[in-house]
């Protein structure tokens, strides 16, 4: 095994740094060859070390790396550590093998945009970011490549900046993924006050053994309800869940790649991965699961519901995205880490696959992603055409497909779940029919775009009729590759209930793999299985069977009797129920007219004005009135300059002040006695005020001097020290007290 | 003649050279009387050194008239590139730094 586990991470990033400093130097196939072979080299490394040590891998925690320790504070390491374990080596295989797929797909894709260095060196900076969000072995480190890959894909939605919308998109996508990177930083805040640590296997091991975690915090619910909680606020912002979904959408301005690889199959599943990372946290606190499970299927069934409306190519995919992605968080919101994993998994190749069509179709009908204006393009794009299908039957959940077998983990640990306990039995079966019915409408709104942009006459102009052609082989070839993943990818899944039959048993292979990283997988029972896997074939063939009513062969007369009888509703959906607008109104519009407010008083009074404005104004006061001492006439200064030497010598020839003052009071007599006069008391006369009437009453050459004093009382007695040859005196006051 | 005569001459040539510095209105004049302040100094030095035996004034008031000597050799080369710009030497009049 020759492989470092920081090469992975490490070789992306570092071709990202050299693509954006030199990128510019090298000609297009330097760049796009670079960039894939960094991809590639990390794909190597990790399937190195994914399967020549898979028994340590699988069983003995991971293979773990510490590059070094980033930080120490009191008992703390921060160690930038890495960690290989069965969870972050299947992610981590998926983004490179995709990843490094999709960089080939962008060598073509691309092949007309001229600012290509940049390009290339975001999709390896996402790459880099991803790897180390993945292999992350402590909290912090995560949350390095949770904003890496937060970065680059504002830099890569953005990538068209020129475009006010798409700059606004990428701003959009960032600035709802703070939201949730809020949640994920108080989340990890709260995990480290309550263990005191950040590594995250020291995080599980105290979640699975010690109390530390259980501890009721608010409300009487556990500390790991509020973290589990808080990290899913981080999770639904970058895996776009109500109710932060709405950037990704948005997110599709980016070009077509960085959709298929950062909004489709790699990035936005961190949050499903950061929650199956932390299962052994959220299985001490089932409530925060059962929020997880609700949240996951109300987006997917929401989210299924807005793509039957949209007519744009991509945006049908994007809100499929997000529904699928709900259907992961149900798959890990029931306890059932590993179902969610495998969807990941399977999703990852058909969602890239049916993103990667987009870009080809995309790519024949000249840019535009329209498709009412689509049609009959089976004939054109043969190529596409069978990858397009294989992936809709995929993620439609057709038997022998990954999706069946993924989608039917999940739904069938929505029913089998019993992580809940009595209190929340419930939320099993409600979430299960959620997910049949968002289920059947994937099927629905998939089957309605394949028939409206493969089948029937073509609908498009003329112009753009002639120039539709198949897409060159750099694209083609990574199609056809995520086609067979998309097809076969299913197989490391397969139910139990389905190994028997062909005379296997026991749990399937990547079951077993993840049991040590996400605990082991749910017990479904064999009636269950069968049912399930039966009633979503149903679900299944009937939303094709529905989508062909209404649109086989392009739009049918049942589809327009739909919209003519509800035409609002229709519409509603169509604006994707106005959520945009909703946020607007709620958050959008107050906050700016809150900035308006505070940029009006604040910052151009009470700040301008009055802090800065009020200094200046004070200096410029204050030199106004020095100015008048400027007079400009050297013999005044001069003058000046004499008058103020003769005070400060006058000052100067004074007496010195005695060291101390002795006072002796005996019965009504007091003597006052200059201690540590100066050396040459002869020069110095010395005269007393005993009775406070300002005339001396006695005078000496010595430093000492007697009073009687007629009565008690409170007298208070100057002392002059006079020097006869410059004239000048020193008094001091000297307080009695005649008792 | 006692010691403090030359005490009194000093303090008189100082005051003399004070007053012309601060009330004469020509340049040259005030560079002048500059000069007897500084002879004021310097004969002020000499007598001390003289009466305490210290060699240590004697040298200081070398130093005060190589001083002398420059001083007056910078300063006339000011009033005479002053009184080539503007034909007077009148320090009422230069007072463009005024307020």
């Amino acid at each position: 095994m020759f492989s470092r586990l920081f090469m992975i991470p490490l070789l992306p990033l570092l071709g990202a740094a050299y693509l954006m400093l030199f990128g510019r130097r090298h000609s297009r196939a330097v760049v796009q060859t670079l960039a894939s072979l960094t991809v590639f080299a990390s794909f190597v490394i990790a399937a190195d070390a994914f399967f020549f040590a898979l028994p340590k891998v699988v069983h003995q925690g991971g293979i773990s790396e510490l590059v070094y320790t980033w930080f120490s504070a009191g008992t703390v390491d921060v160690d930038l550590a890495l960690r290989m374990d069965a969870l972050s080596g299947l992610l981590c295989l998926v983004v490179t093998f995709i990843g490094a797929l999709i960089h080939v797909y962008s060598a073509g894709y691309m092949a007309h945009e001229h600012d290509y260095p940049r390009f290339f060196a975001y999709l390896n900076l996402f790459c880099g970011a991803m790897l180390t969000l993945v292999l992350g072995d402590s909290l912090p480190v995560v949350f390095i490549g949770w904003e890496g890959v937060g970065l680059a894909s504002y830099l890569l939605i953005g990538f068209w900046y020129k475009e006010t919308a798409n700059a606004s998109a990428g701003k959009k996508a960032f600035i709802t993924n703070r939201i949730g990177d809020f949640g994920f930083l108080l989340g990890t805040f709260l995990i480290f006050r309550a263990t005191g640590t950040l590594d995250i296997p020291a995080i599980l091991d105290s979640a699975r053994t010690g109390h530390a975690l259980a501890a009721p915090l608010w409300l009487g619910q556990p500390v790991a309800f509020w973290a589990g909680l808080f990290f899913f606020v981080g999770a639904a912002g970058k895996s776009a869940q109500i109710p932060l979904y709405v950037w990704l959408p948005d997110a599709m301005a980016g070009p077509t790649p960085v959709s298929a690889l950062i909004h489709a199959a790699t990035m936005v599943t961190a949050g499903v991965y950061l929650v199956a990372r932390m299962s052994a946290v959220y299985m001490v606190a089932p409530a925060a699961l059962a929020v997880v499970a609700i949240v996951g299927a109300v987006t997917a069934l929401f989210a299924a519901l807005i793509g039957f409306a949209q007519n744009d190519f991509k945006k049908v995919l994007a809100y499929s995205t997000v529904s699928q992605l709900g259907f992961m968080f149900v798959g890990v919101g029931t306890g059932n880490f590993a179902g969610g994993i495998f969807h990941l998994f399977t999703h990852a190749f058909f969602k890239a696959g049916l993103f990667l069509c987009a870009g080809s179709v995309m790519h024949a009908m000249s840019g535009s992603g329209d498709i009412t204006q689509m049609g009959g393009l089976a004939k054109r794009l043969p190529w596409t055409t069978r990858v397009f299908q294989i992936c809709w039957l995929a993620i439609c959940g057709v038997p022998v497909f990954s999706g069946f077998f993924s989608k039917d983990a999940i739904l069938g640990g929505a029913f089998a779940t019993e992580v809940y306990g009595h209190g929340l039995a419930w939320v099993g079966p409600l979430v299960g029919v959620l997910l049949g019915l968002a289920a059947l409408g994937t099927a629905f709104y998939m089957s309605r775009l394949y028939f409206l942009v493969f089948t029937g006459p073509c609908r498009a102009s003329d112009e753009v009729k002639h120039h539709i052609h198949e897409s060159p082989v750099s694209m083609v070839f990574p199609l056809v590759v995520l086609a067979a993943g998309a097809a076969l990818s299913g197989f490391v899944g397969v139910p139990p209930a389905l190994r028997e039959l062909v005379g296997k048993h026991g749990e399937s292979t990547l079951s077993v793999w993840l049991e040590p990283a996400v605990g082991a997988p749910l017990e479904i029972s064999h009636a269950i299985e069968w049912a399930g896997m039966g009633v979503s074939t149903l679900i299944a063939l009937s939303g094709i069977g529905l989508a062909y009513v209404f649109f086989g062969g392009g739009y049918r007369a049942p589809a327009h009797a739909f919209v003519h009888a509800l035409p609002r509703f229709v519409a509603l959906v169509r604006d994707k129920f106005r959520v945009d607008e909703l946020y607007a109104f709620l958050f959008i519009r107050p906050l700016a007219s809150l900035c308006r407010v505070t940029f009006q008083y604040v910052d151009r009074i009470l700040i301008d004005k009055i802090l800065i404005g009020g200094w200046a104004f004070l200096a410029d006061l204050g030199g106004r009135i020095c100015r008048f001492v400027q007079v400009g006439d050297v013999q005044r200064y001069l003058a000046v300059f004499v008058i103020g030497l003769t005070a400060l010598v006058w000052i100067a020839a004074r007496p010195t002040a005695p060291g101390e003052v002795e006072v002796v009071v005996e019965n009504h007599t007091a003597r006052i006695t200059l201690l540590d006069t100066p050396s040459s008391p002869d020069k110095l006369t010395y005269s007393f005020d005993f009775d406070g009437d300002g005339i001396p009453d006695r005078a000496s050459a010595t430093p000492t001097a007697t009073w009687v004093y007629s009565g008690p009382g409170h007298y208070t007695a100057s002392v002059f020290i006079e020097d006869a040859r410059w004239h000048t005196r020193r008094t001091f006051k000297q307080d009695i007290d005649i008792r | 003649m006692p010691g403090y005569c030359y005490i009194l001459v000093s303090l008189a040539l100082f005051f003399i050279g004070t007053a012309g510095v601060l009330l004469r209105r020509n340049a040259l004049f005030v560079l002048m009387s500059l000069e007897l302040q500084l002879a004021a100094g310097s004969l002020a030095l000499l007598t001390f050194s003289r009466g305490l035996g210290d060699e240590k004034g004697h040298v200081v008031a070398f130093f005060v008239m190589a001083l002398a000597a420059a001083e007056a050799a910078v300063g006339l080369a000011i009033v005479v590139s002053v009184y080539r710009t503007r034909r007077k030497i009148d320090l009422d009049a230069i007072n463009e730094l005024r307020n």
